[in-house]
């Protein structure tokens, strides 16, 4: 049976099995790729997305408990990498290898839309659940602080809201 | 949106520069050096194009897995191209030995030292071309034209022509064969100055493109049970239950298992679990660290190869007033980079392609010919974007199960692994363990460097000696007058490879704590005692004494914080990285790291830091928690749970010092790597007094 959900800010219907991961619906069978696959078992945030605004880790959401809920990936953060958090990425240069940071970009976005100006405190509460191998956590850091202070930048999610 | 074209690298060139024309210039790396001009329609052997509407595209015959290839690489050619930074696209060719030497890739650190010259030779040769196309052009001497920002300038009258309106007279000259003048670094307007990644845009909006984000057209996804102990082999298997999963389209036997390809990675994966499997699990099945350590230890105990020798240490120990013995070890380590291990592969009866994120095309090629039944010309080999590597995707065996299976099933297929099958079947960082002896003369200098290193050999042997098992540990720097290393390889079944920084990971671990614990035993401050020793290394002493400076070595900490020091010389780079550390509730927290590197030239400084922080989190991790385990055969860590890499909330303060350098370039993505755990464990012996001699650090070593 077809499941709907808003994906990115615009009706989506899938059918697939409803107990099959939010992940693989977005990487497979949607090809929306920029959700990248890590642990399948919530403890490294790689798949992190935003459900009704909340940082959740994809590869643990079965599809059916999306159904009815708003779904933003990084592929609907913004539609030309104008978010406040990749403006800032891009400002210190953050990613290396790159396969963590739309994890950690939703993550972060996450909780500049709870925090506009968030502790050092905050963020390693926010941002400990995704993993980098190359080790870009002060850049993340400095990133984070940074785009906070854009000015007004942290209330606004573009392309995601309804 | 997701299918790649196929980059036939020939048609690809051939297409674009029947569209455009172009300046294509061909060169050898790294054993040559030789220029070649080609015409557009000639061999395409090249590395540079600039073409008609004046973008220069660099073929990059490396990867890019985080290090910053490709915006290092860029900077060298545009520096001396004079060209237009944002204009540069890069693409990874093919593999093609003939223009890019036997091993095609990205290994030991090596890519900005095997380019720094070449690259800038091919700038500045394209650019001379470019001007002498100019100067005919205009019919003036070529002393009144000037190279500058994507065009040749006519410096009296002003006049410009883009590089893109001279490339086509530019490639009907002949390819200056006299030594083309290079600038001299004072001149250099974009190299030495940080200069942000080409990549960065697209890995902060999803768009790069990893191995996981290949899709072919008909591909089926698949997932590989691999027998779960080592060496162990298909007996029987029962596929009826995985596929009567949804969307499990067909199960193949290959040799390395039984794989289940369906039309999602999910399904696939939710086959495999399904599947029944009997295994003749071989003779690993009673193996345990425990076995594994018992044959280390008892090979220690005996002499082994000699990977060095100097002076008398017999001579030396029976007339020293203080002897000094320990026994140091690590475990196996996986490399665990984030994207799990990928491949996509399409075998057809006269040809195979791959796409893959890989450290080696060479190898890829190699291996994805024999598992095809094909020879190498038939592979063509895409490389994407790695999502990590450090070692790991330098061999190619998850290439080979890909065209396995591709074979097998008789269609595309992209091979995921999972993140248990990462860490279960990796190629491992080799457990290690030596046994040192050392002795002290009058003055407490040591008069003795002997070691008894065993450690699993995957390199090759070379009388006797596998130089990946004692570098670190062999070619100290310091002076000591007797020196004996010997070696032993033992091999325990378990599989091996280069782990980022190789042996320096585990040997420079064991050479700066056994030196710090001589400095102990001379009763004499870990940086005087290096400082020493180090007398006739200027540039270890350079980074020695920068670091303990910056650190503020002499000066008082505050209650509670301890500091280590280690230093150490790998890949053509030098670092000492000193180490701040507390102890609570039973854990050790890092709390500052200062580096101080001496890697010769420095092409960006950004990418410089990037890669110290990154080497010191990697090397940190590992020795913090970083351990597989082995019982009855197989590895017993699984997923991050329980091989669980530094988090953010962890994360040290980290200061990374550059000395300034006219040298060459020297290695920079695994510099860092090995000096923090033995920093670390140094700093925590002052807590406690007692030795850390076993990685990782466990709570009872905090007592």
């Amino acid at each position: 049976m077809a499941i709907e959900f808003t994906l990115n800010g615009k009706r989506q219907s899938v059918d697939v099995p409803p107990q099959m991961p939010l992940l693989w619906v977005l990487r497979d069978t949607l090809g929306l790729t920029g959700t990248k696959f890590g642990c399948g078992l919530q403890l490294c945030g790689a798949c992190t997305v935003h459900i009704n605004g909340i940082a959740t880790r994809s590869c643990g959401a079965a599809i059916s408990s999306v159904a009815g809920k708003n779904v933003t990936t990084i592929e609907g953060l913004s539609s030309d990498g104008a978010h406040p958090i990749q403006r800032a990425w891009v400002e210190a240069d953050v990613p290396q290898c790159g396969y963590c940071q739309s994890g950690q970009i939703m993550s972060a976005a996450a909780l500049l839309t709870r925090k506009a100006n968030p502790s050092d405190t905050d963020i390693d509460q926010a941002m400990r659940g995704n993993l980098c191998r190359c080790g870009t956590y002060s850049s993340i850091r400095e990133a984070i602080h940074r785009a906070a202070r854009y000015a007004g930048g942290s209330k606004v999610e573009t392309g995601g809201a309804q | 949106m997701n299918a790649i074209q196929k980059l036939d690298r020939r048609s690809f060139l051939k297409t674009s520069a029947a569209a455009t024309g172009g300046l294509i210039l061909g060169f050898y790396l790294p054993e040559h050096n030789q220029l070649q001009a080609q015409s557009a329609a000639g061999k395409l052997n090249a590395y540079v194009r600039i073409g008609a509407d004046d973008f220069v595209t660099l073929y990059i015959h490396k990867a890019e897995m985080g290090q910053g290839t490709v915006t290092s690489l860029s900077m060298l050619l545009a520096e001396e191209l004079e060209c237009d930074w944002k204009k540069i696209r890069t693409e990874f060719p093919g593999v093609d030995p003939v223009a890019f030497g036997p091993m095609q890739g990205v290994f030991g650190s090596m890519s900005v030292r095997t380019s720094w010259e070449p690259l800038r030779k091919a700038g500045a040769t394209a650019a001379e071309m470019l001007v002498q196309a100019a100067a005919q052009k205009w019919n003036v001497p070529k002393s009144q034209c000037r190279a500058e920002n994507n065009s040749v300038v006519n410096l009296t009258t002003k006049e410009r022509l883009s590089y893109g309106s001279l490339v086509e007279a530019a490639s009907k000259l002949p390819v200056p064969q006299q030594g083309v003048a290079l600038k001299d670094p004072t001149q250099f307007k974009l190299v030495g100055k940080s200069q942000k990644r080409m990549d960065t845009p697209a890995k902060v909006t999803g768009k790069t493109t990893f191995g996981i984000d290949v899709k072919v057209p008909g591909m089926l996804y698949a997932t590989l049970q691999r027998s779960p102990v080592f060496g162990g082999k298909v007996k029987t298997f029962d596929a009826a239950k995985a596929k009567a999963v949804p969307g499990v389209k067909q199960v193949v036997q290959i040799s390395n298992g039984v794989a289940v390809l369906a039309d999602n990675t999910w399904a696939a994966m939710e086959g495999r679990k399904a599947l029944v499997v009997q295994w003749d699990e071989g003779p690993l099945a009673t193996t345990t660290s425990g076995t594994i350590r018992k044959v280390f230890a008892d090979m220690a105990e005996k002499p082994g190869a000699v990977a060095r020798k100097e002076g008398d240490v017999a001579a030396a120990l029976s007339t020293a007033p203080q002897k000094i013995e320990a026994v140091y070890e690590v475990p196996y380590l996986s490399h665990a980079p984030m994207e799990p291990l990928n491949a996509v592969a399409h075998v057809r009866a006269d040809g195979c392609d791959v796409w893959s994120g890989m450290q080696i095309q060479s190898i890829a090629r190699e291996t994805a010919a024999k598992a095809a039944g094909l020879p190498p010309e038939k592979v063509q080999i895409n490389t994407v974007y790695l999502g990590g590597g450090f070692g790991r995707r330098g061999g190619a065996d998850f290439i080979a199960e890909a065209v396995e299976i591709s074979k097998a099933a008789g269609i595309p297929v992209k091979l995921q692994w999972t993140r248990d099958d990462d860490l279960q079947h990796d190629t491992y960082r080799p457990a290690s363990y030596t046994k040192f002896t050392s002795a002290l003369d009058a003055n407490g200098m040591p008069t003795v460097w002997n070691a008894r290193v065993v450690c699993p050999s995957f390199a090759g042997l070379r009388n006797g000696v596998d130089r990946t098992g004692v570098e670190g540990i062999a070619e100290i720097r310091y002076a000591i007058p007797n020196i004996l290393v010997e070696y032993h390889p033992p091999d325990v079944g378990i599989p091996t490879s280069y782990w980022r920084s190789v042996g320096y990971s585990h040997n420079t671990f064991f050479t700066e704590s056994f030196l710090d614990e001589l400095a102990v035993a001379a009763k004499q401050d870990p940086v005087a005692f290096r400082r020493k020793l180090l007398a006739k290394a200027p540039r270890m002493l350079g980074v020695l004494e920068l670091a303990a400076e910056k650190a503020g070595w002499d000066k008082p900490l505050p209650s509670g914080r301890y500091r280590g020091i280690s230093v150490v010389d790998n890949l053509g780079s030098f670092n000492a990285q000193v180490a701040e550390v507390s102890l609570e509730k039973g854990k050790v927290r890092v709390h500052r790291v200062v580096c101080a590197v001496d890697c010769g030239y420095v092409v960006n400084p950004a990418i410089v830091v990037q890669q110290i922080e990154s080497g010191i989190v990697y090397g940190l991790s590992a020795a913090l928690r970083g351990e597989i385990t082995i019982d009855r055969g197989r590895v017993q860590q699984t997923n991050f749970n329980n091989y669980e890499p530094l988090r953010i909330d962890e994360m040290p303060v980290i200061e990374t010092y550059i000395v300034p350098s006219t040298n060459p370039p020297g290695g920079i993505g695994e510099a860092s790597t090995p000096a923090i755990a033995p920093a670390v464990t140094n700093a925590i012996f002052r807590a406690t007094g007692k030795r850390i001699r076993k990685l990782p650090i466990k709570p009872e070593d905090l007592a």
